[in-house]
């Protein structure tokens, strides 16, 4: 039976302590910098200073001289076959300019790299790299997404007419009468600013290229294990068979390393010409440039609502920063923020069109919530912009508004189909939760002590569990949305389970583990789970968007299922019986009602390794490999409730309280749970607060370092209060649905909500993000003027 | 230009020579390949590199490999004893105070140091002693529960 004290092993369901965590609290953790290859040289990068430039030469003759450096490749040397490659093409006419691995002729961002300096130790290496010269003549920048657009504004690349990247659009029928016959409008223009994922662990990566066997072999810091091989073998001309990528102990993601990197393919193309492994370890400031930001979306709303507050009908306009060129998944981000525009609303009647741009600044693409967050926050900030206007209460707007739970499946506006859900549930928890009817009493209560104090919600539903591969192919992405899964059982009945995901955090080798003990009987410690090393692995399409559990723990559960079936078919042989005289006990099978008449899965699968004694037409083994497309996405949900105190003097916004009450179906392990919320709330703080990605006009980042770009400390959260709703979801059989980024996708509206109410006593109806004390003190004077 | 210096880590005495501008971090990790200590940034801000010089909490990224010549030096190698887990790593597995470890150690090192020289702080006041920490995963609340935890451990034993 399922419990939430702390258990040491454990089955689904159970709070079990991670089997990861012995290494890492030892420092035995092995992170792609604490590996060392024999005859290992380090790269440093020679990076652009200047947001737009031409590159009229590169003079590397000083850094040649130094002693131990062995090179220094450009453009012109590196050997590599094409540029960067993306794997996102929604519509089929997305602009995708080339992003040469060292940049050709132009550099667009500060930071794109240039050069490439190889020596013997990473000192020397950027000694080196700060000797290459290299000759710049600055051309206009433009870092602004909506500048970008303005005639006349410089273009990122010459080649096009304008700075278009792509526009997306989706009109319904009804849009327009229904916009045109609504009482009432409300207009709301939204920023969600660009910001910079930060995992601790900064990227890199070695390169080890055999010259006399063409393999190469990639370490690297990321969550896409085998997108990169892929792309390595195309970008250097290599086979794909030859590429191996091994993934590390990884510290850290959130989508930065959701991705494919020009150092990636630099090291190995590096690697091939010194003819020994090359490693390039990211420093902070680099990672401020060269690792993908996120979001950058300037939206406008407007509603058109009825006397009561429903939404009959909604404009959504939005442009989208894609940076200087489009990464991996750069232009199928903003199409999930056009997804999930209606939110957890009963909105049938929209327009949305998102214009990407092209601008001076680095890529963004995949953030935590990726395109989701960007949706929620614009929505939960308009759904307060109604209550304000008509006089009705925020929590109240939201209920009249709401999909019911019997409308499930529930078709959406946008053409998703929404598994399950009950939004009127979570809301009146966490209400309740948070004391929300009692809240009057504490706003008096801080106004005595100079404090504004405000409550905010969040009500959310998000779109997980990526990706239904006809789904990512009808987005004219040219990669799938499956998932891969072995089971493999060794002749002492000890199991391996391979997985496609690429946990860097996640805890899925605990949690595998569990539903590999449910499900096939084998203990949790008898369980090892093998990922993220094309060698040992099919293709595995890796871990994000909230996918890991919804379709690669889906993967692993019908591998389980097939072992567990072909044990019953040697069972039945060796017990002498018809499977169906046979039943499952949880760890063995037995003939029904008789116990001294079993065999237990490890009897079975030392039989099937034997092979002594095997029913017709079942091979050798216990093992079984799925590869799980899902048939839908997965769709949690729930309900955020902030309280924030505002210093009257300061401008300081302090979280006071905190309750989340989410839904993502069934639960594996609530411990690991509750840690994803608890870091997933703590990221959406982050951006509510403190963190903004600055570029000054001429494109310079003027937050280069953890002292300008503000992540939040310990200090800086308050404790939170968690709880769940269980509403499986109908689309898989464990009935789960994800749970990596709803923190994050519902804390940053809950907490602006809260300020905005809180200054609502000035006057005051909308506040952007970050809200630095500097930003609240200046509106708080502009109100009381 | 190399200098020789003298370290004990760990209670290890250990004699290399060193450029002048080595890190003490790079010194652990490269010279004597410890690399349990982490580096998460260039500004001293992260608290990833985090260990003890002569029973001080300090930043190895920000200090030369040549100051620590003929002083002890502790890192998060040095915290398990006879193959037991040090109190504070046991809280930071119970409490779940982890996800992808690469703060882990830093912190663990800056917790114990507030443990040692402050026993009885307040949440709130281990909260404030970490702030050089960052974490990007777990949002500190089982971290903070996880030094609690060992906290009371410790002054039990």
């Amino acid at each position: 039976m399922a419990t939430t004290e702390r258990l040491t092993s454990g089955g689904v369901g159970d709070a079990v302590l991670r089997k990861e965590d012995r290494k890492f609290v030892t420092g035995e953790g092995r992170y792609v910098d604490d590996l060392k290859l024999p005859g290992m040289l380090h790269a440093a990068f020679v990076r652009s200073s200047f947001g737009h430039a031409k590159i009229n030469s590169i003079d590397a003759s000083a850094a040649l001289a130094m002693p131990g450096v062995h090179a220094v490749l450009t453009n012109a040397t590196l050997p590599v076959e094409t540029g960067v490659l993306s794997a996102s093409n929604p519509g089929g006419d997305v602009r995708h300019p080339e992003q040469a691995i060292l940049a050709k002729e132009f550099a667009r961002y500060v930071g794109e790299p240039v050069a490439m300096v190889i020596a013997d130790d990473r000192y020397l290496a950027r000694d080196a790299a700060d000797a290459v010269q290299v000759d710049y003549d600055p051309v206009p920048v433009v870092v602004d997404a909506e500048k970008a657009l303005e005639p006349g504004a410089p273009l990122v690349h010459a080649e096009y007419d304008s700075n278009l990247v792509k526009t997306l659009a989706h009109v319904t029928d009804g849009f327009a009468d229904a916009l045109a016959k609504a009482p009432k409008k409300i207009s709301l223009r939204v920023v969600n600013q660009r910001v910079t994922p930060m995992p601790m662990e900064t990227r890199g990566c070695i390169g080890d290229w055999s010259n006399s066997t063409g393999e190469v072999t990639l370490y690297t810091s990321t969550q896409v294990a085998h997108f990169v091989r892929t792309f390595v073998s195309i970008v250097c001309g290599t086979s794909e068979a030859k590429v191996r990528v091994v993934t590390p102990d990884v510290g850290g993601g959130f989508g930065a390393k959701l991705n494919t990197y020009r150092e990636e393919f630099a090291v190995c193309a590096a690697s091939k010409v010194v003819g020994r492994p090359v490693k390039w370890i990211e420093d902070r400031t680099e990672n401020a440039v060269a690792t993908i930001h996120g979001r950058d979306q300037v939206q406008y709303y407007e509603a058109g609502v009825d006397e009561n507050g429903k939404i009959l009908a909604l404009k959504f306009d939005a442009v989208q920063n894609n940076g200087a060129y489009n990464q991996l998944l750069t232009p199928s981000i903003s199409h999930l923020t056009l997804f999930m525009v209606p939110g957890c609303y009963d909105i049938q009647d929209v327009s949305i069109t998102i214009r990407q741009v092209f601008t001076n600044t680095t890529p963004t693409d995949a953030y935590r919530g990726a395109g989701r967050p960007e949706a929620t926050h614009g929505i939960e900030r308009l759904m307060d912009a109604i209550a304000d206007d008509l006089g009705i209460d925020a929590a109240e707007v939201r209920r009249r508004n709401f999909i019911k739970a019997d409308q499930f499946p529930y078709a959406s506006a946008t053409g998703l189909s929404y598994d399950s859900g009950d939004y009127h549930a979570t809301l009146e928890v966490a209400l309740e939760l948070s004391k929300y009817a009692g809240f009057e009493a504490r706003r008096a209560e801080a106004a005595k002590r100079g404090k504004y104090r405000g409550i905010g919600l969040s009500t959310y539903v998000e779109v997980c569990g990526l990706a239904p591969s006809a789904v990512t192919a009808a987005l004219g992405i040219g990669a799938p949305g499956w998932e891969h899964s072995t089971v493999r059982l060794h002749p002492t009945g000890k199991a391996t389970v391979i997985t496609g995901t690429s946990p860097h955090g996640q805890g899925h080798a605990t949690s595998w583990s569990q539903i590999t003990q449910t499900e096939l009987g084998i203990p949790f410690d008898d369980v090892e789970v093998i990922h993220g090393d094309t060698a040992f692995q099919p293709y595995g399409l890796g871990t994000y968007g909230s996918r890991s559990l919804a379709v690669g723990g889906i993967a692993l559960y019908r591998s389980l299922g097939k072992v567990r079936e072909k044990a019953r078919e040697l069972a039945a042989h060796l017990l002498e019986c018809s499977i169906d005289d046979l039943e499952w006990t949880g760890t063995s099978w037995q003939v029904k009602g008789s116990p001294d008449r079993a065999k237990t899965i490890q009897e079975l699968a030392y039989a099937g390794w034997t092979s002594a004694s095997l029913p017709e037409g079942i091979e050798p083994v216990l093992e079984a490999t799925t590869f799980h497309d899902p048939p839908n996405f997965t769709f949690p949900f729930g309900t955020h409730v902030c309280e924030v105190e505002i210093d009257q003097a300061t401008g300081r916004v302090e979280v006071v309280n905190y309750t989340a009450v989410d839904d993502c179906g069934n639960v594996i392990n609530p411990m690991i749970v509750d840690g994803q919320v608890h870091g997933g709330i703590i990221q959406g703080l982050g951006q509510a607060l403190f963190e903004e990605t600055v570029y000054s006009e001429d494109g310079h980042m003027l937050t280069p370092t953890l002292v300008e770009y503000l992540v939040p400390s310990a200090a800086d959260v308050p404790p939170m209060t968690l709880h769940r709703t269980t509403t499986p979801s109908p689309s898989n059989p464990m009935g789960v649905k994800g749970i990596g980024e709803a923190g994050t996708i519902a804390a940053s509206s809950a907490i602006v909500n809260a300020a905005v109410d809180a200054l609502s006593v000035i006057g005051v109806r909308h506040l952007e993000m970050p809200m630095q004390p500097a930003r609240i003190w200046n509106v708080m004077q502009e109100a009381k003027s | 230009m190399g200098q020789t210096i003298t370290v004990t880590v760990n209670g290890t005495a250990h004699t290399a020579e060193v450029e002048q501008r080595t890190l003490l971090v790079h010194f652990l990790r490269e010279t004597l390949n410890l690399t349990g200590t982490h580096i998460g940034c260039d500004t001293s801000t992260c608290g990833c590199c985090t260990v003890h010089l002569d029973g001080e909490t300090v930043l190895s990224c920000s200090l030369l490999a040549v100051q620590a010549d003929g002083r002890a030096v502790r890192t998060v190698e040095g915290l398990e004893q006879n193959g037991e887990l040090h109190p504070i790593q046991r809280a930071f597995y119970e409490n779940h105070g982890l996800q992808c470890g690469f703060c882990t150690p830093g912190m663990m090192m800056s917790a114990l140091g507030v443990i040692e020289q402050h026993p009885d702080a307040s949440d709130d006041e281990i909260r404030e002693a970490l702030e050089g920490n960052l974490c990007r995963c777990t949002g500190y609340q089982n971290i903070v529960a996880a030094v609690r935890s060992a906290a009371d451990e410790m002054a039990r034993s």
